[in-house]
């Protein structure tokens, strides 16, 4: 059958992340975006809501059952809020998800409990690469195969809190096929840049560069095990929190120029009475009606298996990018000038629209 | 029930059952009645109407879910899915001939909307006969197309007589032909005509009426000559002092200062733009596939995962098109989902409706700019769907009207405040 409504227990923690978007993450961004600086007391808060929490199973620390819709349900929610707040409350799942999905037995006993059972703590993961044609199946940092250990050799970008993470899951080529390698702090050849990254949208994350010189993994170590793991589940993760975190700022930027329009007066009506406004924000509403039902499918059948789950959260994250770009910048020329002051908020949900063609690694569901 | 995407049983096997029907019984006629406008498809016509019958329905419409006594609450609570699902593999079919599917259509959508019990009875149960039975909608008016409540056909009771009497000019009547004129192969059908009781009342006096086919009065003026959709029949009509029988006003028979006469009329389309959208969405669905059939006999692959700047172009199209009709048919079931379990849905009916009447134009304009001259040529379809796609962003609500109805809906403004 076909059902568009959350359960009540989506509902209840669709709420509270609502009630955390709006009452703390909203409120802070700003400040945080300009200061380049997060309140960690403020992540804190988000981590403590549970989501990750609530997609590990009891066994290993948690209290729920991973479950993609609830994921991209609530991210939405959260990015409403705040993106840059959002990828770092949700910085400690890129390490912990994969595990999950795709760890071994030991991977899962060593590392989920400790990470869902404690406060937030500095666990990450390292997928893009600093070039144009970044692709996430056809890496340019090469894993080589020795007899128990692997070597690691390459450059990652975007890496949030590289600086203090106690482990950073990286993303190798091995033979053709991505893998994730575990590498605690401090391992030899692994060197991470002292400047924060500087780009366009996200100066309240910190986001690091990563150097590995012939970094030394054991096999253990490899993410899944000896034998490895599928890639493909993990970065159709990775697409869904995209597009659900691409849904989240359009919503945003959406909702603040519409009351924008129906504040401000033109000709003596408020610019929303006038069609070439109103136009433009019916078809805002539209395509994000379009990229979240879209989403919520190709979660929906990453839950339930179906054969084409990978392709269609490729879709999803397509075009959801697309759209949080077609929308932030309408929320910006409905403000007019004062769209592009810093004062209201949507010229950064604008700078942040056009990342998502670039974000998939910095979020996972 | 949670979020869920699984097609209930009943709308798989419409989509399957019907894709045959597309397959083998429209598509190697499609070329022939878009070159031959006004001619009847008579073999489809009477083989839906056999196959309707022998699966229980008399008709695609949803009226068959209302009309034979049963219990409001008892009734499927997906008919409009199945529904929507049926008329995407038709038009997938053919858009021209899915317009040329015997049953009630609009006209009976409009008696179920606005029509009492009696009058469902009355005017609903003759699609369960023998012979195929069309009944069409007329609100559009020579002064009078997106703004309906222009209207000037006026309706007049004779008290003498206690009988409406009608006069005006209707036009794009689809299907009009069909439902009013006399055909050996069709039995009677009916038109619903929207008319003013009062045009002192503005949209508080409008009301629809049925009109029984081969009325006095009526006249077919003509029958357009369109840019696609040729084999459906779209009539100009002309009412001279057509007399009904008082009981064929569906709603009130005296103007209140309300508008619900008119909304009766706009509570018609949110039951039926998603439908509308879901034409669109096939005959787009039809066009991208035979662009990827075409494609892949060609050798071209569509490498589905690379990142933007890794794919060709023609990749890039393909892959904008999928996310477009795939969101697309999303978003139609969910307005009929909504329809299903009695939830407004002005606002998702609208959205679904321009967002199909976007991406069928979009999609198969692109496809014939891709196939070249394969695409231009009339030696395949593809330039007829270019053509027949058109017409879903403009009928049920041209695509500016629709955004109207959106924005209202989303800044909570009435008519009157966005006009």
């Amino acid at each position: 059958m076909y059902s568009f409504e959350p359960t009540e227990e989506q509902q209840m923690l669709i709420d509270a992340i609502g009630k955390y978007a709006s009452n703390d993450l909203r409120t802070a961004a700003h400040e945080a975006e300009e200061n380049h600086e997060l309140s960690m007391k403020l992540v804190n808060k988000g981590w403590e809501l549970g989501l990750l929490q609530a997609s590990v199973p009891e066994s290993y620390g948690g209290f729920g059952e991973h479950n993609a819709v609830t994921g991209v349900l609530a991210l939405e929610e959260m990015a409403f809020g705040d993106l840059a707040g959002t990828l770092a409350v949700m910085t400690p799942s890129l390490f912990a998800t994969p595990i999950l999905l795709a760890g071994s037995e030991e991977q899962k006993q060593t590392y989920l409990p400790k990470i869902v059972e404690s406060n937030w703590s500095p666990y990450t993961a390292a997928l893009i690469e600093y070039s144009f044609d970044f692709d996430p199946n056809a890496l340019k940092t090469m894993a080589s195969a020795n007899d128990n250990y692997f070597i690691l050799n390459g450059e990652k970008a975007f890496v949030p809190f590289a600086k203090d993470a106690e482990a950073i899951l990286v993303y190798a080529d091995l033979d053709g096929k991505t893998q994730g390698f575990i590498i605690p702090k401090g391992t030899e050849g692994l060197t991470i840049s002292d400047e924060r990254e500087k780009l366009m949208s996200l100066n309240a994350l910190p986001l690091y560069r990563l150097k590995l010189d012939s970094v030394k993994v054991s096999a253990a170590n490899r993410l899944g095990g000896a034998s490895g793991h599928d890639f493909e589940l993990i970065l159709a993760s990775m697409r869904l929190a995209n597009a659900a975190t691409a849904i989240g700022v359009a919503k945003a930027a959406f909702e603040y120029s519409k009351n924008y329009a129906k504040e401000r007066e033109a000709f003596g009506v408020k610019i929303a009475q006038k069609q070439a406004i109103a136009f433009m924000l019916a078809e805002m509403r539209t395509e994000i009606e379009a990229m979240r039902l879209l989403t919520w499918e190709a979660a929906w059948k990453l839950d339930t298996g179906k054969s084409d789950a990978f392709t269609e959260a490729y879709l999803a994250s397509t075009g959801a990018a697309d759209m949080a770009m077609m929308v932030t910048d309408r929320a910006v020329q409905i403000l007019g000038g004062h769209g592009y002051i810093r004062d209201h908020p949507v010229e950064m949900w604008m700078r942040n629209g056009r990342g998502f063609a670039t974000f998939t690694g910095l979020a996972i569901m | 029930m949670p979020i869920e995407f699984e097609a209930p049983k009943p709308v798989v096997q419409a989509q399957f059952m019907l894709k045959t029907v597309g397959e083998e019984m429209m598509r190697p006629k499609s070329r022939y009645f878009d070159e031959h406008e006004h001619e009847i498809p008579w073999d489809y016509i009477e083989f839906m109407h056999t196959a309707m019958k022998a699966f229980g329905g008399s008709s695609l419409a949803p009226s068959e879910n209302f009309n034979k006594g049963e219990e409001k609450d008892k009734r499927s609570s997906i008919g409009y899915q199945v529904l929507a699902a049926q008329i995407e593999a038709l038009a997938y079919g053919d858009l021209g001939m899915y317009h040329c599917l015997p049953g009630g259509g609009l006209g009976a959508a409009a008696v179920h909307a606005a029509g009492s019990p009696e009058q469902k009875a009355k005017f609903l149960d003759r699609f369960n006969g023998d012979k195929p039975i069309f009944a069409a909608m007329c609100i559009t008016e020579p002064g009078a197309g997106s703004d309906n409540s222009a209207i000037r056909t006026r309706a007049v009771l004779d008290e003498k007589t206690n009988e409406w009497v009608i006069n005006g000019e209707k036009i794009f009547v689809t299907g009009g032909d069909k439902s009013f004129s006399e055909y050996e192969k069709l039995g009677r059908g009916f038109i619903v005509v929207w008319a003013t009781i009062d045009p002192t009342a503005g949209r508080g006096g409008m009301r629809a009426f049925v009109v029984e086919g081969g009325t006095p009065g009526v006249r077919i003026v003509k029958l357009e000559h369109k840019l696609g959709i040729r084999c459906s029949d779209t009539a100009a009509i002309s009412l001279v002092d057509v007399r009904v029988p008082f009981e064929n006003i569906l709603g009130s028979p005296t103007v209140e200062k309300s508008t619900t006469g008119f909304k009766g009329a706009m509570a018609t389309f949110d039951a039926t733009r998603p439908l509308v959208a879901a034409s669109g969405i096939g005959v787009a669905r039809a066009a991208l596939e035979f662009l990827k059939e075409k494609l892949a006999e060609n050798g071209v692959q569509i490498r589905y995962g690379l990142p933007r700047q890794k794919l060709t172009s023609i990749e890039r199209d393909v892959i904008d098109m999928e996310i477009m009709l795939k969101s697309a048919w999303l978003m139609v079931i969910k307005a009929v989902w909504m329809a299903d379990n009695k939830k407004p849905n002005a606002l998702e009916s609208s959205m679904s409706k321009v967002r199909a009447g976007d991406v069928g134009p979009k999609i198969t304009q692109k496809v014939v700019e891709i196939l070249g001259p394969l695409g231009y040529s009339r030696e395949f379809l593809a330039e007829k769907w270019f053509r027949d796609a058109k017409i879903t962003d403009i009928y049920e609500g041209t695509g500016q009207i629709n955004r109207l109805v959106v924005a209202r809906q989303i800044l909570g403004y009435s008519g009157s405040e966005l006009r």
